[in-house]
């Protein structure tokens, strides 16, 4: 059976940073242009998973697992951070009855 | 602890008991307290003073201040200087303190004018036992607080608050004076301990007219005019007898005021070697007294006379100062302390007996009721006014000899003085205690001699006004200059020119100032006795004597001069300065922050997408700096370039 790590080195490392750069700049928008909070939540994680994408490929390309260990720490934050962030959103819900982030305003001058 | 060291931590022990406990500690017990702790310290002095073997001793309690080279340490010297001006603050002061329990008797602030008194008597302790300038630089101010805590005792009467003020700023002037000569001498001797300060300016090689001994003299002098109320810095202390009376005897009279001249005896070494310091010295003691003696003869104030007359015979020490006659300044510093406090004390009972009642105008006649206040008032005048044998001709004489051998003139114009301080006394005595009684028929009613607690210390002060002139008997008079003799070792490096003034010459001055003297108790005596005038009332003095009454308007002069002047500079500082500048600027910062962040803060809109937009933003323009900004700066170099050809 092959590593895992020769099956990755099967496709060029420049798609992957494409590919990631692509994901990174979705997320990126979703989170700029959509209201619903948990859509916004769902870009934040396309955005960890672009980056995870590209610390994987990087670290097979030079045979460094510590990028591949680094992806499992950022993976257990961000599962930490979602369950966090759903309470929140829960919260939210609530309370306003909305998860419509244009509508939580209230903190401004 | 050494006996050295309990001289005057008694003093602050019987201030902090008094002061603490004020309202708390019994009448009775207040009294009692801080007179036994001034005779206490008393008793130490005298255990000291007989068991002194004319060795300097230093006592040092702590290292005070270490600053690189420079060494202070709070010690206290023991000397002749110190140990006879520790036996007339002590002694006079116990007798003070006692007299003070009748004459406050009456009044509310009991307690705190003890414990007032017990801490001008720490203070004075410190000026006099201190071995170096700093440790006399804290008591010298410490006397001016109580000096000023004490003339603005009875501080509900604005005037007497004001008067407490004016003492205070004028003795501050001084006081810079006085700190800018330790200044230089610690930059020019790197110490300001008088012992080595002594060492150093007689193996410094200096010779007489030193310009830096001159300066040093001359700024430590600055500082004496202010405590010992020369010219230009008198006109505090005739203002400050608004204090009670004791405090005018104890501190205007017989200790704080003469702290200069303490200061200046104890830098003799110093001043010996700058003749036109000891020129100016004289010329400023001699037209003081002159002044102030002219001022006293037309004054209606018991102790407005007595004021004067206090800064009249302060200018006859420093004259003799100037004379390098400091044995003899020191001797008429003690007889005058005895004498002067008497008859502040004196004049104090008769305002006691007169029921507050200062003005002489009002008085007469007093000699059948207060017959023993009468007789040490009498014996003090006649000291004081320089006729023999009482203790004031023994130590005037000596300074006017030494003023003759010194300059001719300058001896005229001192006689001319004595003659006026001889006139006034016994005017004010002839006013007070001769003729009829003038006061309101109440006055004559409650009309009582002192208590024994007054007329105790009067009687035991009139003893020494009277035989104190013994302790330093003249040779001509078979006597041997004891204190001279006993304070030589502190003039032994200062040159002083003892020539034996010539016998005969002497008897002769000394003839022609008791008769001068004599003769002016006599015209006092016919004006006011045998004519029985008595001085009109105020609005209608005219002419020169107007000009003297009204203190030839040195007070309104300085008000014009310095105050008014000051006075109006503050006030456009006020309106003109404050507004426009200090204002403008202050108030213009506030004002552009405000309207700064009033439309800065719109930025905050409580969108989040706003805020994670801006976030994007700037990280996308960090990350290109970060990659492109070698290029960027590459491109802009050469667009200069560019624009530059």
């Amino acid at each position: 059976m092959q590593q895992i790590p020769d099956i990755i080195r099967l496709v060029p490392l420049q798609n992957y940073i494409w590919f990631s750069t692509a994901l990174f700049c979705i997320g990126i928008i979703g989170v700029l242009t959509r209201r619903n909070a948990i859509i916004i939540f769902m870009s934040v994680e396309l955005m960890l998973n672009a980056v995870n994408l590209l610390l994987a490929a990087f670290s097979s390309y030079k045979s460094d697992p510590s990028g591949q260990i680094f992806v499992f720490f950022i993976m257990a934050v961000a599962a930490a951070e979602v369950a966090v962030g759903l309470a929140i959103i829960v919260m939210i819900y609530r309370n306003i009855k909305t998860i419509d982030v244009g509508l939580l305003n209230k903190l401004k001058w | 602890m050494s006996l050295i060291t309990l001289i005057p931590l008694l003093p602050l022990l019987g201030f902090l008991i008094n002061g603490i406990g004020f309202r708390h500690v019994p009448k009775s017990l207040a009294g009692i307290i801080s007179s036994g702790v001034a005779l206490a310290s008393f008793a130490c002095v005298l255990s000291l003073f007989f068991g002194f073997d004319g060795k300097p001793q230093v006592v040092s309690v702590f290292d005070w201040i270490t600053v690189g080279k420079l060494n202070i340490s709070f010690s206290f010297l023991i000397d002749q200087l110190s140990l006879l001006m520790l036996l007339i603050i002590t002694g006079v002061g116990s007798l003070i303190h006692i007299y003070s329990i009748g004459y406050m008797s009456h009044d509310e602030g009991f307690g705190k004018f003890f414990a007032f008194l017990n801490l001008f008597l720490f203070f004075m302790l410190l000026l006099v036992m201190g071995s170096n300038y700093v440790v006399m630089f804290i008591g010298w101010e410490g006397v001016g607080l109580c000096s000023y805590l004490l003339i603005g005792f009875w501080n509900k009467n604005t005037n007497y608050g004001n008067a407490a003020r004016k003492a205070f700023i004028m003795n501050r002037i001084g006081d810079l004076g006085f700190l800018l000569g330790i200044f230089m001498i610690i930059s020019h001797f790197g110490s300001v301990e008088y012992a080595s300060i002594q060492e150093s300016v007689v193996e410094g090689g200096y010779l007489s007219g030193d310009k830096t001994l001159f300066y040093i003299t001359l700024l430590l002098f600055v500082g004496a005019m202010g405590k010992s109320a020369q010219i230009p810095l008198y006109t505090w202390l005739p203002d400050a007898m608004a204090g009670p009376t004791p405090v005018s005897a104890l501190i205007h009279a017989a200790t704080m005021v003469t702290a200069g001249i303490y200061m200046i005896i104890r830098s003799n070494f110093m001043y010996s070697l700058a003749p036109e310091t000891l020129e100016i010295v004289a010329w400023v003691g001699l037209a003081t007294a002159l002044l102030a003696a002219s001022i006293g003869l037309f004054q209606n104030d018991i102790k407005k006379v007595l004021a004067y007359s206090t800064v009249s015979q302060l200018g006859y020490m420093f004259m003799g100062l100037g004379v390098m006659a400091y044995s003899s300044s020191f001797f008429h510093v003690m007889t005058h302390a005895f004498f002067k406090a008497l008859l502040f004390l004196g004049a104090g009972s008769v305002i006691h007996a007169m029921s507050d009642e200062q003005d002489i105008r009002k008085m007469g006649g007093l000699r059948k009721v207060l017959p023993i206040t009468f007789v040490t008032f009498l014996i003090a005048t006649i000291a004081i006014s320089g006729i023999p044998p009482f203790s004031g001709f023994f130590s005037k004489d000596e300074i006017l000899a030494h003023v003759y051998e010194h300059n001719k003139l300058m001896w005229g114009f001192a006689l001319l003085g004595s003659i006026m301080t001889s006139f006034y006394m016994f005017r004010l005595l002839f006013l007070t205690f001769f003729g009829e009684f003038r006061g309101t028929s109440e006055q004559k009613h409650h009309l009582h001699e002192s208590p024994l607690t007054m007329t105790a210390p009067l009687m035991i002060l009139a003893i020494f006004s009277a035989g104190a002139g013994f302790f330093n008997l003249p040779h001509i008079f078979n006597g041997h200059s004891s204190l001279a003799t006993f304070m030589a070792p502190l003039f032994a490096h200062s040159n002083v020119e003892h020539a034996a003034v010539d016998e005969s010459l002497e008897k002769m001055l000394m003839i022609v100032s008791v008769v001068a003297a004599l003769l002016s108790a006599g015209l006092a005596y016919v004006i006011y006795v045998s004519k029985k005038s008595v001085p009109s009332a105020d609005s209608q003095v005219s002419g020169i004597q107007k000009l003297i009454y009204n203190k030839y308007y040195v007070d309104e002069i300085y008000d014009t001069v310095f105050v008014k002047p000051i006075t109006a500079l503050s006030n456009f500082f006020h309106s003109v300065f404050e507004f426009l500048v200090i204002d403008l600027i202050v108030e213009g910062i506030g004002k552009g922050v405000k309207s700064l962040s009033s439309e800065a803060r719109l930025l905050q809109s409580g969108t989040t997408g706003n805020y994670i937009f801006g976030m994007v933003l700037s990280i996308v323009v960090i990350l290109g700096i970060s990659f492109f900004g070698a290029d960027i700066s590459q491109m802009v170099d050469s667009l200069k370039a560019l624009i530059s050809k």
